[in-house]
């Protein structure tokens, strides 16, 4: 056995050994350690190097309210910023400290506590102003802080996450919740008891006492059992860490099912607190010693862990449970010296340079020891209280903050309840079900009578000699309380943000109090008049991979996949996403740049076949159809013939170009609108929306068809040779530009759409999903003679910005109004109610120097500009943006380089030269129509 | 996290909806009749009431919108009433 393992007694099994590197070293375990209580069984005391003056600091609590034993675990996952007393020792573990370098022990940067006085709270904040903070804050976050982020790649815990309601919810399982859950459950409620620790029990687990004649361990295991038995859940390793709106209650759970973590969100009828309270520490200089540690974890590390605190004990308490503490330890044969001040007993020092050799009283006395047990009075845990809006109230005889009116739904009990004494127990949990409106067959206790914990006041005092530590974790002494008090920074959250009082990980849970104790001393004001900061979840820190859950990546964001991915993917698609769909790029092999410039060549010369699948078709049906339209399109769409298309765009009540697209009207009830891919959810609430808002609901109806259908589109002077040769006779004259036609290919049914995204003779086919490949392969196969060629999205843009079209979101933004595109038309004519109409007679809308969507011509030898390259001037010796690019292409076509941009007043500035600038480097380009092949649209129908 | 009651749909978690404005917000129609600063109201100020509300929601899983009533300190929901069938203008 170890330095300070004890022969006998606790939670682990001796027989197991386990082995972990702590820093480098070997520490040897058993099975059921903490990384903490292996740590303190070895000897090792300086677990930590403090987040401000790297002094050494040794493990201070044995659960969650730990402020030192902070470390970095890697092997086999890695967790950063684990807290020692919370995660169990495993074989293999790699554990560093954090904030020290190389070691905790040997830590490069100690020698910075030799300065602490030059350097105290807000010395940062005042020192390196100038030039600039940010000059100073990287090396100054490299010296101070806590562990390092997890390396991309690493394996981290993997996290479920879970739903669940139930009658109620009981939140620790010690005596009181463990009764609470029990009666709950007896009266056929459906009960979730969750504790944060390795085992239920909370205090049974290290306090001796008797139950219903059995030891309280053995009245805990028989509880849980009967609670299984009745169907309740009980969860170990499980921190409710905060209470949400509509009474959502989130745990998270450690290591639930085979390593996972689980977040779970409850929604309980009734929550009842059994939380417990958390032990304080006592003001005396050097309190953070290596040795220095709560006393009630003192005896936790030794009934649960068999881990001897020390040999030799000094514990120094101001109240009762401090003192059962100290009896409780001599009886199980530790060497203690009790200091208790409501003796007149204080310590006034700690000596020993990296851990406890020595206390000096305040009468000049001195006890040699080597841990001090230190128990300045118990905190309830109320946070989930305070954060479902329930107020504290002080309670000046036990010295503490406790529970004033109840919540509704949440009640709380036990130590919560400030009930420090066991005796208590049965008598609070009544009351919290009461309160709960649940019936427990007891008469409910109307108010308890507090038994006689005793405590004497023993606060910091200002003045105090050496150096008083009351935030372990922020390096927060008593002088810089005092200091904050003579700067004025005397409100709690002034305080807090100042000191940095309560921040961090522990977020100040062994230590708030005394700081706010000091600060109503300092400022004459009672401790309930300084009052608490607002309390916030997370109660403890919580995994971001229980967060996130299974939402990641493409479970966060599915990619919509295409009815003909499996033909792509054989004819060698090379697969990119395009506004949420996965798309082919281009096919084949090379460079994505040169098979697009291959494509777009192709599609010219004879015939392109390309999925046009993810585009629109929002189907608006019934008597108000055309009605509806008019107004949510820019553009006119009642003036449309059955059988007729009219591109248009859709503004949002700002005016702004929210989509464009083509609308199809299929006869006089019902249109088809073929809106951007990557827009059709949002076209379609906007469509809902205006639809409910202006609209007989009973007269319109809208329709989401995008996917039920597949589109294939033919393109360039032989689409329609192919068309004819697949077996479809088609005739201009009924089938012109921008028509629609419903037709027979063979026995598929189709709908075949003459609009053109490329400026040559095109052809949309649509068809049942499920009969998608059918047609492609019918089209291709067709095409074969004609020399068909696949072509990607990347040609397509090319195509397209060939012919001056534009993409939405990339030769438009958040800027741009209709007038931008040259779109004056339907504001000139329309006569009735649009969709942003208002917006377009604004100040800001009607102002001449708008950008305009305009093309660029390259006037030198270096190629395509680069897109977002800004076009510049000179205005009174000052650079200035015209505008920028937006799309900026090689034309395979024109074999020259082409660009779209949006350029201030670019209509009237025709044929001009500007100066255009990316990165420094200047070219100069003429401006020119967006449209540079084709003008005059002959190809349209060529 | 909140639960909202969609008339048609029933108790739905919070992230099921949309807000969509006021209950009720009149848009003002006429164009050049309407001045810039009854336009400007329109689009950008909502009432934004400490206290009771009365807003419209649009659950996204059915899209229809309806008038939900809260208390927007609480967050209590004090009633969701579907919209009547005949235009709301």
């Amino acid at each position: 056995m170890t330095a300070y393992r004890v022969a006998t007694g606790g939670l682990v099994d001796r027989s197991k050994t386990i082995r972990f590197t702590f820093d480098g070293k070997t520490v040897e375990a058993v099975e059921g350690d903490t990384i903490a209580s292996a740590l303190l069984a070895s000897g090792v005391s300086i677990v930590a190097r403090s987040f401000k003056y790297h002094r050494p600091r040794g493990v201070w609590g044995a659960g969650v309210e730990e402020p030192n034993a902070i470390v970095d675990v890697s092997g086999p996952v890695s967790l950063t910023n684990a807290r020692a007393t919370t995660v169990l020792a495993r074989n293999g573990m790699i554990v560093c400290s954090v904030n020290a370098a190389p070691t905790a022990v040997s830590d490069r940067n100690a020698f910075i506590d030799r300065f602490a006085r030059f350097i105290p709270a807000a010395f940062y904040y005042k020192t390196f102003m100038f030039p600039t903070w940010s000059l100073f804050e990287p090396s100054i976050r490299k010296m101070a802080g806590l562990g390092t982020i997890v390396p991309e790649g690493a394996a981290v815990p993997a996290a479920d996450q879970v739903n669940v309601g139930c009658d109620v919810l009981v939140v620790g399982a010690g005596p009181a919740g463990l009764l609470a859950a029990l009666r709950a459950a007896e009266t056929g409620c459906k009960v979730i008891l969750c504790d944060d620790g390795f085992a239920v029990g909370g205090s049974l687990l290290h306090r001796s006492c008797s139950i219903d004649g059995m030891d309280g361990r053995s009245w805990a295991d028989e509880t849980v059992a009967r609670l299984h038995a009745l169907g309740a859940s009980v969860l170990t390793r499980t921190t409710a860490f905060g209470i949400y709106d509509h009474g959502l209650v989130a745990l998270s759970q450690l290591d639930a099912v085979n390593g996972r973590d689980r977040l779970w969100r409850v929604r309980p009828g009734k929550v009842i607190l059994a939380t417990g309270a958390i032990e304080r520490s006592l003001p005396f200089a050097n309190n953070d010693r290596p040795g220095v540690m709560l006393a009630e974890a003192g005896l936790a590390y030794l009934k649960r862990y068999g881990v001897a605190p020390g040999r030799k004990v000094v514990v120094a308490t101001n109240n009762s449970v401090g003192k059962a503490t100290a009896d409780e330890l001599s009886a199980l044969g530790i060497s203690v010296t009790l200091v208790d001040s409501r003796n007149g007993s204080e310590i006034a020092t700690v000596n020993g340079a990296k851990h406890v050799e020595s206390v000096t009283l305040s009468d000049g006395s001195t006890i040699t020891c080597d841990a001090v047990l230190v128990s300045g009075g118990f905190t309830p845990t109320l946070h989930l209280y305070c954060q479902a809006k329930g107020k504290l109230t002080w309670d000046e005889t036990l010295q503490t903050f406790v529970a004033g009116a109840p919540v509704p739904g949440i009640s709380v009990a036990g130590a919560a309840a400030a009930c420090f004494d066991i005796a208590l127990v049965v008598d609070s949990v009544r009351l919290a079900l009461s309160q709960c409106e649940i019936d427990a067959g007891n008469t409910p206790a109307s108010a308890l009578s507090l038994p006689a914990f005793d405590i004497s006041p023993a606060w910091p005092k200002a003045g105090q000699s050496g150096r008083v530590w009351i935030d372990l974790q922020n390096d927060v002494t008593a002088k810089d309380i005092e200091l904050a008090a003579r700067e004025n920074f005397v409100s709690v959250e002034h305080l807090k943000r100042y000191t940095t009082l309560g921040m961090a990980t522990d977020q100040g849970k062994t230590s708030n109090l005394a700081g706010i104790a000091l600060m109503a001393s300092l400022t004459d004001r009672s401790i309930p008049e300084v009052g608490t900061t607002t309390y916030r979840p997370p109660f403890t820190p919580v995994p971001f991979t229980s967060l996130s859950g299974a939402r990641q990546e493409t479970m966060l964001n599915p990619p919509r996949r295409l009815a003909l991915e499996e033909v792509h993917r054989a004819m060698g698609a090379r697969l990119m996403e395009y506004g949420g769909w996965i798309r082919p790029s281009h096919y084949g092999e090379g460079p994505m740049e040169e098979a697009a410039q291959r494509e777009a060549l192709a599609a010219r010369e004879s015939v392109a076949i390309f999925d046009g699948s993810p585009l629109g078709k929002i189907e608006v049906v019934g008597p108000q159809a055309a009605e509806l339209l008019d107004f949510v399109f820019y553009n006119s769409m009642s003036s449309l013939k059955p059988g007729r298309c009219r591109y248009g765009l859709i503004l949002s009540e700002s005016g702004l170009v929210y989509d464009d697209g083509v609308v199809i009207r299929v006869d006089e009830n019902r249109f088809i609108v073929s809106c951007s891919s990557s827009h059709v959810a949002g076209v379609h609430t906007m469509l809902e929306s205006w639809r409910q808002d202006r609209f007989s609901t009973d007269k319109v109806f809208i329709h989401n068809a995008t996917t039920a259908y597949a589109t294939v589109t033919l393109s360039g002077p032989k689409s329609k040779a192919v068309l004819e040769a697949a077996g479809l006779v088609i005739d201009d004259a009924t089938l012109a530009h921008m028509t629609t036609s419903e037709v027979s290919l063979g026995d598929l049914a189709v709908r075949v759409t003459r609009v053109s995204f490329t400026g040559d003779r095109s052809y949309e086919v649509s068809v049942r999903a499920d009969q998608a490949e059918r047609l492609w392969q019918l089209l291709s196969e067709s095409g074969k003679p004609f020399g068909i060629a696949p072509i990607g999205m990347e040609a397509l843009l090319i195509l397209r910005a060939e012919k001056g079209y534009i993409v939405i979101g990339k030769d438009t933004d958040g800027t741009t109004l209709p007038m931008d595109l040259g779109m004056n038309g339907p504001l000139k004519s329309k006569r009735v109610e649009f969709s942003g109409n208002r917006s377009l007679l604004t100040a800001e809308a009607t102002r001449p120097d708008r950008p305009n969507f305009i093309g660029l011509e390259v006037m030198d030898d270096g190629g395509p500009f680069a897109p977002g390259a800004h076009g510049i001037e000179m205005t009174e010796g000052r650079l200035r943006s015209l505008g920028y690019i937006t799309s900026s292409y090689h034309s395979p076509t024109l074999n020259k380089p082409i660009a779209l941009a949006l350029i201030e007043r670019g209509y009237s500035r025709i044929g001009d030269i500007i100066e255009v600038q990316h990165l420094g480097a200047r070219r100069r380009a003429r401006i020119c129509a967006p449209c540079v092949f084709d003008p005059e649209g002959d190809r349209l129908n060529g | 996290m909140q639960i909202f009651t969609c008339p048609f749909c029933g108790p739905r978690s919070e992230t099921e909806f949309h807000f969509v404005g006021d209950f009720p917000k009149p848009r003002p129609d006429g164009m050049a009749k309407v001045s810039a600063e009854m336009w400007s109201d329109y689009l950008h100020n909502q009432n934004n009431p400490k206290g009771a509300a009365s807003e419209l929601w649009m659950h996204m899983a059915c899209h229809e919108i309806f008038r939900m009533d809260r208390h927007t300190v609480t967050h209590e929901v004090t009633g969701s009433y579907a919209l009547s069938s005949e235009a709301q203008s």
